[in-house]
């Protein structure tokens, strides 16, 4: 199908590429083969803009903008990978290791889990701030499913999926700052929640080993997002067949 | 009939024309906040502060009954109540003494205040003793710098507190060593 929307030129790295207008620096890096690493970002999901991974400088002030949510511009040239971003995203990174408890060694997605590529792909090898991991429950009262919340890296990718494509919003965060965390309804057992359908969306998006199947042992858990941006597609453009083996 | 149904009958028929159906009258004084605010959704927190006013805490039972208002899930009820500090969860001990610890207060030794108080009534910043009987909080600049250090009892503003000032108030209204 031929696209009709207006475009304008951009440039990533000084390679000149056509964008749609109203399109974000990320979907059309995206479409362009470029990549910019993404955390808390997902097709199909409303963007969040949390994690800051997908930081990129834009030349005409060097300013850092996230990929994500922000939005392309005529003649805008933008920077995937200097120096400084490299710096920062491994910064970022080092800061979510520290954070929760990511020993891979131990977790039921090692091998699967986009921390642990986004570690590999930005060349995070070690983490320079002191470990914090304050031992937090993990909640295995759900027939199908068990939260780990030392793996949470607060990427809302849950909150956003159950809220926006399964429509029964069971998640959300609470409190703020280090003591953020996602919870069910009222801080309650997962198990115990009254509005969760058990449809499963909200593992097949984790980015890490945070939500899984019951029963997975270490490195045995493999997530799904593509299936929202399937969802996404099918419910927006009515295409229900996966958009990834249609031509 | 079983006794607990005669019981809700016989309840239900005692009950003033004008109570409210929780049977709990306080509800009342959130439902007016929620009608004149036409249960707008952008009144959640206004709303809350209407009912930690009137209940003096955040139950579950109020939080869901929010929640039920607004039509809002009650995941992201308790994800706002619990960003803001000035929402409590717990009911409040019998007397309350808030110590202002902002950077005037800080400087003039409310920090000494604030322990001095917690060792002696073995409540951390923050909490309820365990009889219930206080409740220790702090708080950020008062706007009253002038007067510092300052002390909040019961709703009364205290200028120029000291740890043993404090501590003799505390002991006149909740007993105890001081
Ligand atoms: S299983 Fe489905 S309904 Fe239940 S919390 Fe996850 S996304 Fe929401
Ligand atoms: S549980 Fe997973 S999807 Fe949800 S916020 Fe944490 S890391 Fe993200
Ligand atoms: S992917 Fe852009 S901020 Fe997370
Ligand atoms: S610092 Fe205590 S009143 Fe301002």
């Amino acid at each position: 199908m031929r696209e009709t929307r207006p475009t304008v030129h951009v440039s990533f790295d000084g390679v000149e590429h056509e964008a749609f207008v109203g399109e974000s620096v990320l979907e059309c890096a995206r479409r362009c083969g470029v990549t910019i690493p993404s955390l808390c970002f997902l097709e199909g999901l409303t963007v969040w803009g949390g994690c800051r991974i997908c930081v990129v400088e834009v030349a005409e002030d060097h300013r850092l903008r996230p990929a994500c949510a922000t939005q392309v511009a005529a003649d805008m040239e933008i920077k995937t990978e200097t120096p400084r971003l490299r710096a920062y995203r491994k910064s970022i990174l080092e800061l979510l290791f520290a954070e929760g408890n990511h020993v891979c060694a131990v977790c039921v997605s090692n091998g699967n889990c986009e921390l642990q590529d986004m570690a590999v792909f930005c060349g995070m090898d070690h983490v320079r701030y002191d470990s914090q991991a304050p031992p937090r429950e993990v909640d295995s009262s759900h027939p199908k499913y068990v939260f780990d919340q030392n793996r949470c890296i607060l990427c809302t990718r849950c909150v956003r999926v159950c809220d926006e494509i399964e429509g029964a919003h069971v998640w959300d965060i609470s409190h703020r700052g280090e003591h953020a965390e996602v919870i069910t309804e009222l801080n309650r057992p997962w198990g115990e929640s009254l509005s969760c359908t058990w449809c499963g969306k909200c593992v097949a998006v984790c980015p890490t080993g945070a939500l899984s199947y019951q029963g997975r042992a270490i490195g045995e858990m493999e997530h799904d997002p593509a299936m929202i941006k399937r969802l996404a597609v099918a419910r927006n453009r009515g295409e229900w067949l996966d958009p990834g083996v249609m031509t | 009939m079983s006794d607990t149904t005669m019981r809700s009958v016989a309840e239900a028929a005692d009950r003033a024309p004008g109570e409210h159906p929780s049977g709990d009258n306080r509800f009342d004084l959130v439902d007016k906040h929620l009608k004149r605010s036409r249960y707008a959704q952008d009144q959640l927190i206004e709303t809350l502060h209407v009912a930690q006013d009137v209940f003096g805490f955040l139950s579950e039972d109020i939080l869901i009954y929010v929640a039920r208002a607004l039509r809002l899930p009650p995941s992201m009820v308790y994800g706002v109540a619990t960003f803001y500090q000035l929402f409590t969860f717990d009911p409040p001990g019998d007397h309350s003494c808030t110590v202002c610890t902002g950077t005037a207060c800080f400087v003039k030794g409310a920090d000494d205040i604030v322990q001095g108080v917690s060792a002696a009534y073995n409540v951390p910043a923050g909490e309820t003793s365990e009889d219930r009987s206080l409740t220790l909080k702090t708080a950020r600049c008062l706007g009253s710098c002038g007067l510092a250090p300052v002390v909040v009892f019961d709703g009364e503003v205290l200028s120029h507190q000291s740890v043993q000032s404090t501590l003799d108030l505390v002991a006149s209204a909740v007993g105890g060593d001081g």
